[in-house]
């Protein structure tokens, strides 16, 4: 539920918090103000403050053009320089090229995709791009001009070469039939590049059109020399693509059943096909058949991811709210800067971070204890210094530890900037865990879904079997009693607030693996904890866990029906409602602690 | 007998109210009449920022009734505030008619903008004034009646009672954010044109908009002071000490909490209303729940509990505010949250608290 609304801490929005909070129209002259237009929504959850789109990110479209032009270069970078025994067969296969019609090139085009050479994709991207020249030599010279620049190099041996004999050379001519033809054949090459990612998306790009039966052997060579997993399951599937156009029904119905296990998208296109258009019945039949299948499992994987989605987002309220749980579930303190003291933990996290930056997987294992310890003694400090005079006035201490919450915010932002800290993730952390094409789990997601039941745990024991935790128990249920039994209530008191808010610390470095670390990162969660807690019922470890996790699976539910948005105010009125319904919350505390 | 009980045992109210007034003839005088070169002449520029505390003051005034008569602690009030603003906005936006950029004398322009094909049913009857001035009050109403009456009934108080209302308007920020509303997503609804037929930027209409407000504010205040000094308020003063005792008396508690809540709702809402045309824009910025709490600190400043506790606290809250950003921009939220601290830890009472303390000392 977190991640619904991004906090951006662009300058724009820097300079409006730093103006905090005056009104939206200060310019009293309304002439100015613009007409509406528009925009996707985007504001800061906590003060409303619009936030710029652009600040939110880069155009994505114009940095993956940008992207792809350097990564067709490298590629040519990278086979050249790899490049060391060189067949003379292929050699002479690329001298052929400039010679006769389009239809001999493109015969000669499919036999040098057949041979495998690392070249061959090179050679063939310049033929469609229209780079590929040929001096009028005998044999000819082939050239491959560079995208940008009038220089070149030597199609076989990859030696730069002047612009002079750049433009002495004559572009091999092709036509648009021509070229669709040699993409696949680029397809067909690539497939034994050296970089296995590479090699995957090539077999993509070849299942979106007819894969001819006649690379069938072709096919069977590559299975054999395959390692990459994935990479074997992909040829697989595009051999049994393949196989669809056979002539012999019973193949392809073979194919078809080698094919029900694929996830694929565009296997699913390539079976639709078969099963409206498919001369013989039997195969539509199959065809059809597979279809239900897929459609079943992707059914089940989507309710899998969505369950996950909704772990995680539960997991980040758990992690949100535990601190909370024990602060305003234990001791009735209404803290409203709890939020900030999560944003301390990022901030401490990404403090160590900048002293030891070469050591990623230390930093952040170092963190943990380190956030505990910092956001503690702020925490205790708090408690000492203000909200022990405040016991037994909750709206007041409400009012109060927002105002704390507010200097913490301002002092986060003079003393750092209000801008965003980047914060790295260990190698570990990053990157996802792939299960199939519908269902992917990004790792750092896991990490903190099994760190938050970790800390629960850890929490949970304190409270339970610890010193501390049946003082602080025992304070809870009758403090007059407590002191007379000689617990020093005070004391008690300060480490609790300090236990609490420590947690909260330790969450901000889960959470600064997830999003921003800005000053205003703790407002996102302030609203959500205690919906969770006050859910779970108040005093109650379990409750907070079972209100967590029910309010994360909710929102991730409704989600894909909803939108993020809507979803959110859904469960906000749930609880409105729920609160209403069962004003403690879902396990709530019983007997005579619970008038207190 | 009336007259003694709304006014002079209340020395502090008469004060502010006699204030109010005075500021209601004066502020007009030193805009329009006095020359510009005059040292006593105040600019629009101020007539308008003064207009805006006093629409402020009757919100802190609505959030003081409920809090320091009943105990029930709002963190939401910009909600009703917020709806207020929008029923004045969906009027004057109707105002604007062909003049918009796109020229369509039915459709605002962001529902031209969204290709809308007709005026979406909510937005009917806006173009009359009668009808937007009755929804000012009656939806803030509706809504305080509906979401008291489960909240109450329910037995939901205290910091349950905040925390619930801080989500009802975070959901509503949320709610209004969205295009799909139909209230003009997150620009709002602004570019106002007239009011009744008076240009909104006018000098003369400002000074009418800031008498009003003020004149709105003083009926509120008598107005409340007439509900906490009768019978009603005394229950209410029992319900605020002591909940259980009170409902053990035989008194029906979640009534008398929810009249009160509907009533303070339906201020609010027109403190937005009043609020809107003065600042020239209403968005769903003014349902943050930041700007809620900030109108509960103006009255825990002032002092809870007295009414004109609640109109000195948003004068001063709001008149340090101006003054602090643009002098020392970056202090601003330290002050801010001093403020917060300070108040609660020391001056539970707020600002009139000092006073009365010093009274009764002098008088002992």
């Amino acid at each position: 539920m977190a991640v619904w609304l991004l906090i951006a801490g662009g300058s724009l929005h820097a300079e409006t918090q730093a103006f905090g909070l005056e009104m939206p129209a200060a310019d009293l002259t309304a002439e100015t103000i613009t007409p509406a237009v528009p925009v996707i929504a985007q504001a800061d959850p906590y003060t409303g403050d619009m936030i710029d789109p652009s600040l939110l990110g880069n155009d994505p479209e114009a940095a993956e053009l940008e992207a792809a032009a350097t990564e067709d270069e490298l590629m040519e970078e990278a086979v050249y320089e790899g490049l060391e025994e060189t067949s003379a067969d292929v050699d002479l296969l690329i001298q052929r090229l400039p010679e006769g019609s389009f239809n001999d090139r493109r015969a000669v085009a499919e036999e040098l995709a057949a041979t495998g050479d690392p070249r061959v994709p090179v050679v063939l991207t310049a033929l469609v791009e229209g780079r590929l020249l040929a001096t009028g030599d005998d044999p000819p010279r082939i050239l491959i001009r560079a995208e940008t620049g009038r220089a070149g190099r030597d199609a076989l041996t990859g030696e730069p070469v002047d612009a002079d004999l750049i433009a002495s050379g004559r572009r091999i001519p092709v036509h648009n039939p021509l070229r669709n033809a040699l993409r696949n054949l680029i397809a067909v090459a690539t497939i034994a590049a050296p970089d296995p990612e590479r090699r995957a998306a090539s077999l993509r790009r070849l299942m979106r059109d007819d894969v001819s039966p006649d690379m069938l052997t072709y096919l069977d060579e590559r299975v054999e020399l395959e390692t990459d997993p994935r990479v074997t399951d992909l040829l697989l599937t595009v051999r049994a693509l393949a196989r669809l156009n056979v002539d012999d029904p019973e193949q392809r119905i073979e194919s078809i059943a080698l094919l029900r296990g694929s996830l694929l998208s565009e296997v699913r296109v390539r079976l639709e096909a078969t099963a409206t258009r498919d001369d013989d019945p039997e195969v539509r039949d199959a065809a059809r058949d597979a279809l239900d299948s897929i459609e079943s499992r992707i059914r089940f994987f989507r309710f899998t991811e969505n369950l996950f989605f909704g772990l995680s987002a539960g997991s980040v309220l758990l992690l949100a709210a535990i601190g909370l749980a024990i602060t305003f579930g234990v001791m009735g303190v209404i803290n409203m800067a709890h939020g900030e003291l999560i944003m301390i933990g990022a901030y401490t996290t990404w403090f160590i971070q900048t002293l030891i930056p070469e050591a990623l997987s230390t930093s952040i294992l170092l963190a943990i204890p380190a956030a505990f310890v910092v956001a503690g003694i702020v925490g205790i400090a708090m408690e000492r210094g203000v909200i022990q005079f405040l016991y037994g006035r909750p709206l007041e201490t409400l009012l109060a530890t927002f105002g704390i919450s507010l200097i913490l915010q301002q002092a986060v932002r003079t003393m750092f900037s209000p801008l965003n800290r980047p914060v790295a993730s260990p190698e570990w952390l990053s990157g996802s865990l792939y299960v199939n094409p519908i269902l992917s789990l990004t790792w750092s997601r896991i990490y903190i879904l099994v760190f938050a039941i970790m800390v629960f745990v850890a929490l949970l024991l304190v409270m339970k079997k610890t010193s501390l935790g049946l003082k602080v128990r025992a304070v809870a249920q009758n403090r007059p009693m407590a002191r007379a039994l000689g617990v020093r209530t005070g004391w008690v008191d300060a480490l609790t607030f300090g236990l609490g808010a420590g947690i909260a610390g330790v969450a901000g470095v889960a959470l600064s693996q997830l999003t921003n670390v800005g000053p205003n990162m703790g407002q996102a969660y302030i609203i959500d904890s205690f919906m969770v807690v006050v859910f779970g019922g108040v005093g109650n470890l379990w409750g907070t866990l079972v209100g967590a996790m029910g309010l994360g699976m909710m929102t991730k539910f409704l989600e894909p029906h909803t939108g993020a948005v809507l979803a959110k105010i859904l469960v906000l009125i749930f609880i409105i409602l729920f609160i209403q319904r069962r004003p403690r919350g879902l396990f709530p505390k019983k007997g005579r602690a619970a008038e207190a | 007998m009336l007259t003694r009980r709304l006014f002079l045992s209340d020395w502090g109210g008469m004060t502010v109210l006699v204030l109010l007034l005075a500021m209601a003839v004066a502020v007009p005088y030193a805009n329009l009449v006095l020359p510009p070169e005059s040292p006593w002449h105040l600019s629009t520029y101020w007539v308008a920022l003064i207009g805006k505390f006093l629409t402020f003051a009757l919100l802190a005034l609505a959030i003081d009734l409920i809090w320091g008569y009943a105990g029930i602690l709002s963190l939401g009030h910009g909600a009703f505030f917020g709806l207020g603003g929008y029923a004045m906005g969906m009027y004057l936006t109707r105002q604007i008619g062909d003049r918009g950029v796109y020229g369509n004398p039915e459709l605002p322009d962001f529902m031209v903008f969204l290709s809308y094909e007709s005026l979406p049913w909510y937005w009917w009857g806006f173009d009359m004034f009668w009808f937007a001035m009755l929804m000012v009050v009656l939806v803030p109403g509706l809504l305080a009646l509906v979401f008291g009456w489960l909240a109450f009934r329910s037995r939901v108080t205290g910091v349950y009672f905040a925390i619930i209302t801080q989500a009802l308007v975070f959901a509503l920020m949320l709610a209004f954010f969205r295009n799909e509303m139909g209230f003009g997503g997150n620009n709002g609804l602004t570019d106002f044109k007239d009011i009744l037929g008076f240009p909104v930027q006018a000098r003369e209409t400002r000074v009418a908009l800031f008498v009003v407000s003020a004149l709105v504010l003083i009926l509120a205040y008598v107005a409340s002071r007439f509900i906490v000094t009768s019978r009603f308020g005394r229950v209410l003063i029992a319900v605020r000490d002591a909940e259980s005792r009170a409902r053990f008396s035989g008194y029906r508690v979640e009534h008398y909490k929810l009249w009160l809540f509907v009533f303070s709702a339906m201020l609010a809402g027109i403190a937005g209303a009043l609020y809107v045309p003065q600042v020239g824009i209403i968005n769903p910025g003014e349902f943050a729940p930041l700007r809620s709490i900030e109108a509960v600190l103006w009255v825990a400043v002032g002092g809870r509990g007295s009414l004109f506790g609640a109109i000195i606290g948003a004068f001063a809250v709001n008149g340090a505010k101006t003054w602090f950003t643009t002098a020392y921009p970056m202090v601003w939220l330290f002050a801010l949250g001093a403020l917060f601290v300070l108040v609660t830890v020391f001056l539970p009472r707020g600002l009139v608290g000092i006073f009365r303390r010093r009274r009764r000392e002098g008088g002992a």
